[in-house]
């Protein structure tokens, strides 16, 4: 199993080329997915079209980049030209996007390859990716468990070597969990790092896209690729974006690691602790001074959260209305008929939850007690993390408080939105956070260590990740699939 | 099991507004599944945020302005081509004003 960096070494020698390589992997997929079912939408002719034309540019010795030809997997949520586009959901299943994504072009201009697009838990509602409205998608490591979500299908497509890298969204943590849960890497950038032009939209202060791969360098390389700022998109920020591999090698020597000791709660699985500890160690052995810090509202993040995340899903999901693209429920009388029909046909359960949770923290009389008091919350947390940052680099935590759990396991919305407890706090802030494989359970199942670094500073995260990985050596195991 | 701090009606009216058209059986799952999260939610009046300025995006931002000019924008017939129904250029809705 190749990473991002030795195909283009392989590519620049000769030694492949992007067509066999695609063709290998769309026949992989073709034998894989109907067990992993981490794609929805596979793109077989523009993928073969696309390693054409990367072939052409690496014969005649000039590749656009270190992407040049790299197959990767884009997850649904994100808007495709010409390639549907249904993000998990009944009511975008038909939806065509006329454009595409910021990050897509940008990722056509660095001659990455798509190979299709990943199945989410609908709107990237969900931890499990069983909210999709098609059909679960399972963990490589165990079929017969969820491979985490929302970005499910793109970690699942990772860990499979059903694509080289591959595009998550995350708003309370759906790039990290599924990250953690599957054995790859995946990072959240900062908030305002990456356009999200094109991205349908969840809970727009929250969401931003990032990537996934199998080890750090990959995921660099991808960030790279889709960092920076994007006129369409005026969140998007004018912060230089720095040289992110050339970070990679700086090593850790007397960064100041912070532990947070709200991350280490009553109830979470002592192998998922105890892989952590042991990472802390590691560090520490490679030259990182680590301290206890405290993030003392870590325990009423997740309580905002699913206030604050509602109420802005609650209003960007108020376009699906069944007039200018999308579902339509047949039948209604009149407008308004016709509305509460496709609503009630087109989104699921989970999605019908968080719209009537989020109204209702909007809603006339409740707005100040539940929207406005989640908002003055939300500037704890943050506070929290500044004043960690006074002392610290960075902040090393588990991803999750447990490994990849059974299909079906948490039919209760609220133990399933308990997932997110160690990445939400990290979306309040906008800071950018990576997941890395950190280590097995006895049964072989991944468990995901995280990272915490300062706004902006992704290549801290990154340099710390690396030289962690080069001393473990959980990124080179890949699960067993026939 | 408490009665649920949300009532029935309170759960019609937000679906009036949100314009879902609940199932019975669903409005009463969601009742019982909305109040079982607000209790969870509670836990954030044990804090005092009296002297606390709301947070609304994570990295302070002021507004981002830019030249009013013309430009080009996406096809009619591309966007058309989404529409769940079309009369010509226009989308087709089903009828608004009563008759």
């Amino acid at each position: 199993m190749a990473t991002i960096a030795e195909l283009g070494i392989r590519y620049r020698s000769g030694e492949a080329t992007p067509t066999g390589v695609v063709r290998a992997y769309l026949e992989r997929i073709e034998a894989l997915n109907p067990q992993v079912r981490a794609y929805f939408t596979v793109t077989r002719d523009t993928a073969l079209a696309q390693a054409e034309a990367a072939e052409k540019r690496l014969k005649a010795g000039a590749p656009l980049g270190l992407l040049d030809g790299i197959p990767l997997a884009i997850k649904d949520v994100i808007c495709t030209k010409g390639i549907r586009t249904a993000c998990g959901s009944k009511i975008l299943e038909p939806f065509v996007p006329p454009y595409d994504a910021t990050v897509i072009a940008r990722l056509g201009a660095a001659g990455a390859i798509i190979l299709g697009k990943t199945n989410m838990d609908e709107f990237a509602m969900g931890s499990s990716t069983e909210n999709s409205a098609f059909f679960p998608t399972r963990n490589p490591w165990d079929l017969g468990r969820v491979p985490g979500g929302s970005s499910g299908g793109s970690a699942a497509a990772v860990a499979a070597d059903l694509a080289l890298g591959a595009l998550g969204s995350d708003t309370g943590g759906s790039i990290r969990q599924p990250a953690a849960f599957c054995g790859t890497v995946g990072l959240k950038p900062t908030y305002g790092r990456v356009s999200r032009y094109g991205l349908v939209a969840f809970a727009s202060s929250l969401d931003q896209i990032g990537p996934f791969a199998r080890d750090v360098r990959g995921a660099a390389l991808i960030l790279q690729a889709i960092a920076g700022h994007d006129p369409l998109d005026s969140t998007s920020t004018e912060v230089p974006v720095p040289d992110y591999t050339a970070a990679l090698g700086r090593g850790i020597e007397g960064l100041r690691v912070g532990v947070p000791a709200e991350y280490f709660i009553e109830g979470m699985d002592p192998e998922v602790e105890a892989a952590v500890r042991a990472a802390i160690d590691v560090l520490k052995g490679l030259g990182a001074r680590t301290e206890k810090v405290s993030l003392p509202h870590t325990d009423y993040a997740l309580a905002a959260y699913y206030l604050i995340a509602p109420a802005e899903a609650s209003s960007n999901l108020a376009r699906y209305d069944g007039v200018k693209y999308g579902y339509r429920a047949a039948g209604g009388k009149d407008l308004i008929q016709m509305y509460g029909r496709t609503r009630a046909e087109g989104f699921g359960a989970e999605v019908k939850r968080r719209i009537m949770l989020g109204t209702y923290a909007l809603s006339a009389g409740y707005y100040e007690a539940y929207y406005g008091k989640a908002q003055r919350v939300r500037t704890l947390v943050r506070r929290d993390f500044q004043q960690a940052f006074e002392r610290v680099d960075l902040l090393v935590c588990p991803t999750a408080p447990s490994v990849a759990f059974k299909l079906g396991d948490k039919e209760d919305p609220l133990q399933m939105y308990l997932c997110d407890v160690f990445t939400i706090p990290v979306n309040l802030a906008g800071l950018p956070g990576l997941s890395l494989p950190g280590g097995f359970t006895a049964t072989g199942l991944p468990i995901g260590l995280q990272l915490i670094g300062k706004p902006f500073d992704e290549a801290t995260l990154l340099s710390a990740a690396y030289a962690y990985e080069q001393v473990t050596p959980w990124h080179t195991r890949a699960p067993e699939l026939a | 099991m408490a009665e649920p701090k949300i009532t029935l009606a309170e759960v019609e009216h937000v679906a009036r507004l949100a314009r879902l058209d609940l199932s019975e059986p669903e409005k009463k799952r969601m009742r019982f599944q909305l109040d079982a999260i607000l209790t969870y939610i509670d836990k954030l009046r044990r804090l005092d945020t009296d002297d606390v300025e709301p947070t609304s995006h994570a990295i302070p931002m002021v507004n981002v302005m830019r030249e009013d000019e013309v430009r080009p924008c996406l096809p009619t017939e591309e966007m058309l081509a989404n529409a769940p129904e079309r009369e010509g250029d226009f989308v087709r809705v089903p009828r608004i004003i009563e008759e």
